[in-house]
């Protein structure tokens, strides 16, 4: 995507990045250097939606991404510009990568009115519609028909070519509206790259209680769409399966799904302990931490040194500091200047009751 | 020349169609088959590609109306029964009537819900949900109860920029004539005088409106000189309209084929009582369907709804209050 984020000029692919020791980097070192930093990114800035959360600077929740960077980040750096993407509430990577600011994810969930939810709406539920960054009502599952909706639209409108994401996790998956979502695409045999985060828990609810199958994946065969694992908290493969995901739907394959496992690395929200965690499930191949994998993917290849590790994450948080700080000089919401009107057609508000004189 | 109100609808959407190259029609059935009631006949073939058959999915079709909104289209869904709008309800209450308000982004989409009972549709195919949709912020109601109206009234629902929910009456649809399409309408928002006169206000709206002037015509034999408001669009209410008719009669029975508790007869009493309380000989009264599902039997069903002959009588009950 665009580089919407100081760190981006030089982890863009096209940017070249800082050549390793003593030789060019590959594309692939090029482009997951690139992911990681996005995932970096998202990490300190969650950590510091955490720290403001628990001063009580935020009103409502907070829902972190922690456990699924790796994947959210391949999601927004295999989406284009003039994509669509409607992310679901665990992909800070995702959003920073796909063009959402540091500054107006700080906004919303300090219920800035310049943000681009303007105080209207909090945390997860941003986004900039006419941007392809959809804003998630809580019942994720019906994002996917609006993803759907936007690549019909551009059908119809003869502008092919871009692709839609639309993320859920295990949980979304047992909705009705995921359903109907996902088989309107098939039949439609829209670009419709349909990401779950099978995250092990949907709240407190594990995965033994929302479906039955082996694997979510074997659903994709009974909708006609085509199914891809991921090991989710490995980057490389991450990035791997959701290019490819990516490119047959945007080659006209149709639907693609993705279902890759991996652990949530915190409650529900900042509000839950998340004790009711399988201690074994911390413990095995998915309850690795996304984050660490990556750095040892990158040091493993000679893709990045300490320093350079260490060096990004200093820049993520100078660049997420430098944005809190303007964020928190701007205005509280007004409402005495608060139009209190959901019509948009001039003269149709329903002006009952009128307003004292 | 003779229109009926189903004619009317189905030659709105093909002038729409025609006139505007956003527009596009989704919903079950709607394509070549031309629609459970055949109010998209012959245009999927007039207008190829834009009228598009979707899955028995309310939530999904919804949903993908609201995608294509955002992407700067038009999309008229028909929902074949009002009834199925409620698989779709949280597309429409939680996605489309929100989209405005939170994202400044409007939502310019038309949903055609064919409401109301005809004699034999049962409990699932009768419903009158005008009063839930009107509940919800960030939506407009229309009900037509004439063909001119639901003419130009779904012309005019394309045109706006926010999620309208056009209920069409079902009873109607066959037996409802006019001689003509109408070429100007009364502007957006406005509930019209559908007889006018002095000892009473009847406030009503979609079928209900013919109930009312038959009512109000059985009544003119008895001397009572009734006048009858057709509201036309339920949100936004034209309350100025009716709080005029209030004021010239002194009496008011709000009339309404949904079910009775809250709704729009209660929506007419509650602003006719807070405002104009001055302006009133009797205490308002309403009149709406019994408290049950809707019957299957005629003889059921017509003793359900509101009739001339039960809104007559209760008019009769305020007029000698």
């Amino acid at each position: 995507m665009d580089d919407p984020i100081q760190c981006s000029t030089e982890s863009r692919p096209s940017g070249g990045g800082a050549p390793g020791p003593g030789q060019a980097l590959s594309m692939e070192a090029d482009r997951c250097r690139s992911a990681y930093r996005w995932m970096v990114l998202a990490r300190v800035l969650d950590d510091k939606l955490a720290s403001l959360y628990r001063g009580g600077k935020i009103h409502g929740g907070v829902f972190l991404s922690r456990g699924q960077e790796a994947l959210s980040a391949a999601i927004g750096v295999a989406l284009q510009r003039g994509d669509i993407f409607a992310p679901l509430i665990r992909d800070t990577a995702g959003r920073l990568a796909f063009g959402e600011t540091v500054a107006e994810a700080l906004r919303t969930c300090l219920g800035s009115p310049l943000g681009p939810m303007r105080a209207r709406d909090g945390n997860v539920h941003r986004g900039r519609p006419r941007d392809g960054l959809l804003p998630m009502i809580s019942h994720l599952g019906a994002m996917i028909a609006v993803v759907n909706g936007m690549l019909l639209a551009r059908r119809l409108q003869g502008r092919p070519g871009s692709v839609g994401a639309a993320c859920l996790g295990d949980g979304g998956t047992s909705t009705g509206s995921f359903h109907e979502g996902i088989n309107q695409a098939a039949i439609e045999r829209l670009p419709l790259v349909l990401v779950i985060a099978d995250n092990q828990y949907a709240y407190s609810t594990p995965t033994c209680r929302q479906f039955a199958c082996q694997s979510l994946v074997d659903r994709a065969v009974g909708y006609g769409v085509q199914g891809h694992l991921a090991d989710g908290t490995d980057l490389l493969e991450c990035m791997r399966v959701l290019a490819d995901a990516v490119g047959r739907a945007r080659s006209g394959q149709g639907p693609q799904m993705v279902v890759a496992r991996l652990l949530r690395l915190c409650g529900h929200g900042e509000h839950d302990d998340a004790s009711y965690v399988d201690p074994a499930l911390k413990e095995s191949e998915l309850g690795r931490d996304c984050l660490q994998v990556a750095e040892e993917i990158l040091i493993g290849r000679g893709w990045a040194t300490t320093a350079d590790l260490a060096g990004w994450r200093h820049d993520a948080q100078a660049q997420i500091e430098a944005a809190l700080a303007e964020v928190q000089r701007d205005p509280q919401p007004d409402p005495y200047q608060e139009t209190w009107t959901a019509i948009a057609s001039e003269g149709l508000r329903d002006g009952y009751p009128a307003p004292p004189a | 020349m003779s229109v009926t109100y189903l004619e009317a609808i189905r030659l709105a959407q093909a002038r729409v169609l025609a006139e505007d190259p956003r527009v596009f029609i989704y919903g079950q059935d709607v394509g070549a088959f031309g629609g459970a009631f055949k109010a998209t006949k012959n245009l999927a073939e007039q207008f190829p590609g834009r009228v598009i058959d979707a899955p028995i999915s309310e939530d999904a079709i919804v949903g993908a109306a609201i995608g294509a909104a955002i992407e700067g289209l038009r999309p008229i869904v028909e929902i074949q029964f009002a009834d199925f709008s409620m698989p779709g309800f949280n597309q429409i209450v939680n996605q489309a009537a929100t989209l405005y308000w939170r994202t400044g982004v409007p939502c310019p989409l038309v949903i055609r819900l064919p409401s109301g009972g005809t004699s034999g549709g049962g409990p699932f195919h009768s419903q009158c949900l005008e009063a839930l949709y009107a509940h919800m912020p960030g939506l407009l109601v229309m009900a037509p109860g004439t063909v001119e109206d639901v003419y130009s009234m779904l012309i005019e629902a394309v045109a706006l920029d926010d999620p309208v929910i056009f209920c069409e009456h079902k009873l109607l649809y066959y037996h409802l004539k006019a001689d003509r399409l109408p070429e100007a309408a009364l502007p957006a928002g406005k509930a019209r005088i559908a007889r006018p006169g002095r000892d009473m206000t009847l406030v009503t709206y979609s079928a209900m409106v013919h109930e009312a002037l038959a009512a109000a015509e059985e009544l003119a034999a008895e001397g009572y000189q009734i006048e009858v408001v057709d509201l036309r669009v339920l949100k936004p209410l034209d309350t100025d309209t009716v709080m005029a008719s209030v004021a010239r009669t002194g009496r008011l029975l709000a009339v309404g084929e949904a079910w009775p508790w809250g709704g729009v007869t209660a929506e007419i009493v509650a602003r006719v009582a807070a405002e104009g309380l001055h302006l009133l000989d009797a205490p308002p009264q309403r009149i709406n369907a019994k408290d049950t599902p809707i019957p299957y039997h005629p003889n059921l069903w017509a003793a359900h709804r509101p009739t001339a002959r039960s809104i007559a009588a209760a008019a009769r009950r305020a007029l000698q209050t």
